[in-house]
């Protein structure tokens, strides 16, 4: 069975657990530096990004995480979580992670009110024919800018909203909340390939 | 009868909005009454804040009729922080409800803190795209909320004591219910949801899944970090703090230390670390010694 943890702080950590452990995976919670041992993948959930931020530098996770993305380990960040990894986040000087080249803009389709469903389209794998995948955006981000060698594998309106580039795929929506775990399938694929 | 769970029948507004409350779980969501007590929270780690003129000790402290804040405090704060803006309006008060909407606010809190507007009614909060959050005491109080569109629920407590222990209370109470649902056998859940003055779909929901279709956190009387992991303990998904911060010694320790203690409530030692010199909490009032027409958690119908 394979390994993966989630970042619980704060966000909705258990959703990706429960679709992680429905899929087969061993879905484990993570706070503290020494439970990245042993993973094969890691989740960065939705939530607050300052918030989950400044709580991972506080509890000394921020480095350790960025070190295991860096050499390698996959990880698969969702809204808040594609904050995080971002290189770069407008109006904003700060950067959590850093370790995937896109610029992103938080809450940038407006406020709760503004929150909406879409439906993206999406293809699992290269051979696979494309299906739609039901798109949750609540005070979603918009990625602005991709760097060198990130892939978009799903996009709204001209908006890339699933990224990837090698081990890190990111995305603006919550796949976690809706019954389709085609990404979380995907994601695991790289856990384990 | 439909296999279907009530849950599953829902709108996409209101999956959305209850997909909104479940990114705020795990965190602490702090009262503040202006820009600059917002900017401490955001940066204590606050995950949403909840904007209001006086928190409830100072509503209690100053009597009288205690209604919706001033479009432009909230205003102020939501140019202050980027985490999500929650205000309150009376209950009932459906245009308070629709002006805060109108306004942007993220979750807007039908609160028993504030002066009841309706005696006998509630919002009827599906007709809003803006979330609610409202008060429960027990099982069929927040069901009654749900049905009506809530999005969110926290246990009531007793709002601007800095004691505990109503808080404790209703969350023993709503898990106790929920239990208590679980064991029912089919034919006896239409009596239980009479009972509970609930609806029975919801009642039927709650029996099949043992949880509520919505978030479940706690509010009123969390004054100290080990109140604040407690509640979690008890079964809290995330804790509102109203008056335990700004009226304490040292709001900016205080605020984070709560903030902490929510992440690592099951770590004692850590606690330990997190709970230590961090000034005196807000004095507080004994709800056991309180006269009982002070009390506000019985306001919600």
């Amino acid at each position: 069975m394979v390994a993966v943890g989630v970042i619980a702080f704060q966000g909705d950590f258990q959703r990706h657990l429960e679709v992680l452990r429905r899929l087969g995976a061993e879905a484990r919670s993570v706070r503290r530096p020494e439970e990245l041992e042993g993973l094969a993948g890691l989740v960065i959930p939705g939530g607050e990004s300052t918030t989950i931020g400044l709580l991972m530098e506080r509890f000394g996770l921020l480095h350790p995480v960025r070190n295991v993305i860096r050499e390698g380990l996959p990880v698969l960040g969702t809204c808040a979580g594609a904050i995080l990894l971002a290189r770069e986040i407008e109006e904003s000087s700060q950067v959590h992670l850093g370790t995937l080249d896109i610029r992103i803009r938080r809450n940038a389709y407006g406020r709760q009110i503004d929150s909406f469903d879409a439906s993206l389209s999406f293809t699992e794998d290269e051979d696979g024919a494309e299906q739609p995948i039901p798109g949750v955006f609540i005070r979603a981000p918009r990625i602005t800018a991709l760097g060198a060698g990130v892939l978009t594998l799903a996009a709204l309106n001209g908006d890339p909203v699933v990224v990837r580039k090698e081990n890190q795929l990111a995305l603006t929506f919550h796949p976690e909340l809706t019954g389709d775990a085609r990404i979380h399938r995907l994601f695991l694929g790289m856990c384990a390939p | 009868m439909n296999e279907t769970l009530w849950s599953e029948r829902q709108t996409t507004t209101w999956r959305r909005n209850v997909g909104l409350a479940e990114m705020l779980k795990g965190g602490v969501i702090m009262d503040v009454t202006d820009a600059a007590q917002a900017k401490i929270a955001a940066d204590a780690g606050a995950q949403a804040v909840m904007a209001l003129e006086r928190v409830p000790a100072d509503i209690r402290a100053h009597g009288g009729v205690a209604r919706m804040s001033d479009p432009r405090m909230i205003e102020e704060i939501q140019k202050a922080v980027t985490i999500p803006v929650m205000a309150k309006c009376r209950i009932g008060h459906v245009v308070e409800a629709r002006m805060l909407e109108a306004m942007g606010v993220d979750f807007i809190d039908e609160s028993e803190v504030l002066t009841p507007a309706d005696d006998a009614y509630h919002v009827d909060k599906y007709g809003f795209k803006v979330p609610f959050v409202c008060g429960c005491r027990n099982l069929g109080e927040a069901l009654r909320r749900i049905g009506e569109g809530a999005a969110m629920i926290r246990t009531k407590g007793e709002a601007g004591t800095g004691d505990v222990v109503e808080a404790v209370r209703h969350m023993r109470t709503l898990l106790s219910d929920i239990r208590s649902l679980r064991n029912c056998p089919p034919e006896e859940l239409m009596t239980r949801a009479k009972e509970l003055g609930a609806p029975y779909d919801l009642v039927l929901e709650v029996s099949r899944t043992g949880k509520l279709p919505v978030p479940n956190f706690s509010a009123g009387g969390v004054a100290t970090p080990a109140d604040a992991a407690l509640m979690v303990y008890l079964g809290a998904e995330a804790v509102f703090v109203g008056s335990g911060v700004f009226k304490s010694d040292n709001p900016e320790l205080r605020a984070r230390a709560i903030v902490d203690a929510v992440a690592y409530h099951d770590d004692p030692s850590r606690l330990v670390e997190i709970s230590r010199g961090i000034g005196e909490p807000m004095t507080g009032i004994n709800v056991s010694a309180m006269p009982h027409e002070d009390r506000i958690a019985g306001r919600g119908w």
